[in-house]
């Protein structure tokens, strides 16, 4: 059997939840110049939001196809309020301080959010089954589930919705202003905090699309679940560039695809069963990350920018 | 330049973070009683929160209910026990500093766990140097009693060191031999985790499964952490094993079994008793249907002795599971306090005053220990492994762990 289009199916799925946790990522740096480290932990509540909506606020027994919109509301109120919460009381005192400050702010942040939930949401210590959606398909030699078509549908719904809103919307406008130059923005009568608030509530979202999809594909989902999804999807926000939104999605599905393959196919290499398998996805990823930065510091997609002094 | 830096800082300063976790020591001094009673403490190390804390919950209680049964009907007269259990996250760093705590307390006599045999690695040496009795219900690994070189040339390495469970020797070809003729499987594909115990077990497997005319189709290796397997069940679906073998935890192998079944493989999962767990099963669901694990010794709930404990247990709402440790915690407590009543006895009914001395005292005590504990005779041979060396083959059946073969290896 050939495995290719399974694996490159494998990559593509882990690739989209990558990429929707990067817009995030890229979103707020684009425009604050802020990594915003507790992004991870943004999408990490998103789930557990989602999960407290299916079982504490919908009637036991609810047809997934209903609870899911209802399930990805609730993520996205929580994430959404979080992400927010986080600009408003967080880093927005910062602002103007050294860069350095609102780093270790965001550490600290995403700290704070891990323990927050693994100490007051029931049952959190571990890991806590999420409903799933198992039913399969099988499209050639590849087979994949519903879980899968949703975060693909989910990725492109959500990537046309933002190209959409970013270019054509007044907005969305402002916020590429923004982005190009803040003090002038402002000064053309752009209120910039709004704008900032904006970004980080996208991300929030688009965190908390990825969480629902997340939990609906691996069946469970746990308190620490945001730090290596939140690592990858920041790698992948560097890869395609960060500050461009579609930079950030080629990003995270370059990583997933890249990861992928090298997990199934390197070890059979000859002379290479050492160097792969699954244990090495994330030590070639990141070799893929550091040959993309030699050769495109910018990032695949980045643009090449006179630095800010 | 500067926001290039800036990417590069903060990746540095994340990884940093990631590996500096909270240290503390803390130095108590004994605790005396003054109307005659002198208290010890009895430690505990286990992860009891993240990672394994189910089964890491169960030892820490099963302590407990032996120490409370010491108490109640005076084990020791004179002397009153309590427990310190202390976190150990399944990581070998929080292990170490956990043991070092532990040997500074100066009211702790002996010490019950940890749970992973990586974990105890880091342990051995510290408890070794402070001649504090360690006994672990659950480390497998041969190389903790047996030295680097078991298979050829056994040496034990920490006269200090004694656990209640067999090695993974035992289990692994236990495992091997229901899995070739129980379950007439003769193609296996064997994952690890590459940690301590898991690698270990997976490599016995392994050669048992070869040695008895199975053939392993392919191995892997997966980090602890890891979420998506993907790529890894398109390997398994492609390889035509009819048996995965895993050897690990359950965090893994139960996000495992459900993507593995979800893509359509429907071979069971077998595993060791990392993930003998009801985690494993709340978490992979129906997925998990079918599949088995080994465990040490005799399913607890089918011994009579063990039956009072299991209702203590269940009385008290203990949090984590005992099905799998709890016992052994149990015995390994009371293993502990009773080489403190002989060493009470042989020093002429008074204990030596000074801690150390009771520690070093100790250890020859509970070498010698031979007693009827509830999972069965509590004893250790020249190596400080356990006199008990059944081991049971368990199968997920209607959502529930059953016990399918109890045996021991030949």
């Amino acid at each position: 059997m050939n495995t290719l289009p399974q694996q490159l199916a494998n990559g593509l799925l882990l690739g989209s939840m990558y990429g929707l946790i990067a817009i995030g990522y890229t979103m707020v740096y684009g425009i604050v110049q802020l990594i915003n480290f507790a992004h991870g932990e943004i999408f990490m509540t998103g789930a557990f939001g989602a999960l407290t909506v299916y079982l504490y606020i919908l009637p036991d027994g609810t047809t997934l196809a209903v609870a899911v919109p209802l399930m990805l509301i609730g993520g996205a109120i929580v994430a959404v309020l979080i992400a927010v919460g986080a600009e408003r009381f967080a880093y927005r005192p910062l602002r103007g301080a050294p860069r350095l400050a609102p780093l270790i702010t965001a550490i600290g942040l995403s700290l704070a959010l891990q323990e927050l939930v693994r100490n007051f949401y029931p049952g959190a210590d571990r890991a806590r089954a999420f409903p799933g959606l198992d039913a399969t398909h099988d499209i050639g030699s590849v087979t994949i589930k519903d879980a899968d078509i949703f975060l693909v549908v989910a990725a492109i719904v959500c990537m046309s919705g933002l190209a959409w809103f970013v270019r054509k919307s007044r907005t969305g406008r402002a916020m590429q202003a923004t982005a190009q130059d803040p003090d002038t923005a402002q000064l053309m009568g752009i209120d910039t905090n709004r704008i900032i608030v904006i970004a980080f509530a996208i991300g929030g979202f688009f965190a908390a699309v990825a969480a629902v999809a997340y939990g609906l594909k691996y069946g469970s989902i746990d308190y620490r679940m945001g730090f290596l999804m939140g690592l990858k999807a920041f790698t992948a926000a560097v890869l395609g560039g960060i500050g461009n939104i579609y930079g950030a999605m080629l990003g995270g599905i370059v990583l997933g695809v890249a990861e992928t393959l090298a997990s199934a196919y390197i070890d059979g290499i000859p002379g290479m069963d050492k160097l792969g398998g699954q244990s090495w996805a994330n030590v070639w990823a990141f070799v893929l990350l550091i040959l993309v930065l030699l050769f495109r510091p910018q990032g695949l997609l980045g643009e090449r920018v006179a630095d800010r002094a | 330049m500067r926001q290039r830096s800036l990417v590069i800082l903060t990746s540095v300063l994340t990884s940093g973070a990631l590996t500096l976790t909270a240290c503390g020591s803390r130095d108590d001094s004994g605790d005396k009683g003054d109307s005659g009673t002198t208290t010890y403490t009895i430690g505990v190390d286990a992860p009891l929160s993240g990672e394994n804390s189910t089964t890491g919950l169960g030892i820490q209680y099963g302590v407990q209910v032996a120490v409370d049964d010491a108490n109640k009907n005076n084990w020791v007269p004179g002397v009153k026990f309590k427990v310190k259990a202390l976190d150990d996250k399944a990581q070998p760093a929080s292990g170490q500093q956990n043991a070092t705590a532990l040997v500074g307390d100066k009211t702790v006599i002996g010490t019950v766990g940890p749970l992973n045999s990586g974990v105890a690695q880091s342990m051995q040496q510290v408890f070794a140097s402070a001649n504090m009795v360690e006994i672990s219900p659950s480390n497998t690994n041969p190389e903790l009693t047996q030295g680097k070189n078991w298979q050829t040339d056994k040496k034990r390495p920490y006269k200090t060191y004694f656990r209640t469970a067999t090695t993974d020797e035992l289990q692994g070809s236990f495992a091997a031999d229901y899995a070739f003729n129980g379950l007439k499987k003769k193609k296996a594909f064997v994952v690890d985790d590459k940690q301590t115990y898991g690698a270990g077990l997976a490599k016995i497997f392994g050669e048992k499964f070869k040695g008895l005319g199975g053939t392993v189709v392919q191995t892997d290796h997966v980090n602890t952490g890891d979420k998506d397997f993907g790529s890894l069940v398109t390997k398994i679906k492609n390889s035509g094993a009819d048996l995965l073998y895993y050897g690990g935890q359950y965090d893994e192998s139960s996000l495992i079994t459900k993507q593995l079944k979800d893509a359509g493989v429907k071979i069971p999962l077998f595993g060791g008793d990392g993930m003998f767990a009801s985690t494993y099963i709340e978490t992979a669901g129906k997925a998990s249907e079918g599949d088995l694990a080994t465990s040490v010794g005799v399913p607890v709930d089918t011994l009579p002795a063990a039956k009072q404990f299991v209702e203590t247990y269940k009385a008290k709402g203990y949090k984590g599971d005992y099905g799998a440790y709890g016992g052994y915690s149990y015995d390994a407590a009371s293993a502990i306090i009773k080489a403190l009543k002989a060493v009470k006895d042989a020093n002429g009914d008074k204990l030596p005053s000074d801690i150390n001395d009771v520690r070093s005292k100790l250890i020859p005590e509970v070498q010698k220990s031979d007693f009827e504990g509830i999972t069965g005779k509590v004893s250790f041979d020249q190596y400080g492994d356990t006199g008990n060396k059944q081991l049971t083959v368990y199968q997920v059946t209607n959502g529930a762990w059953k016990a399918v073969k109890t045996g021991t290896v030949g």
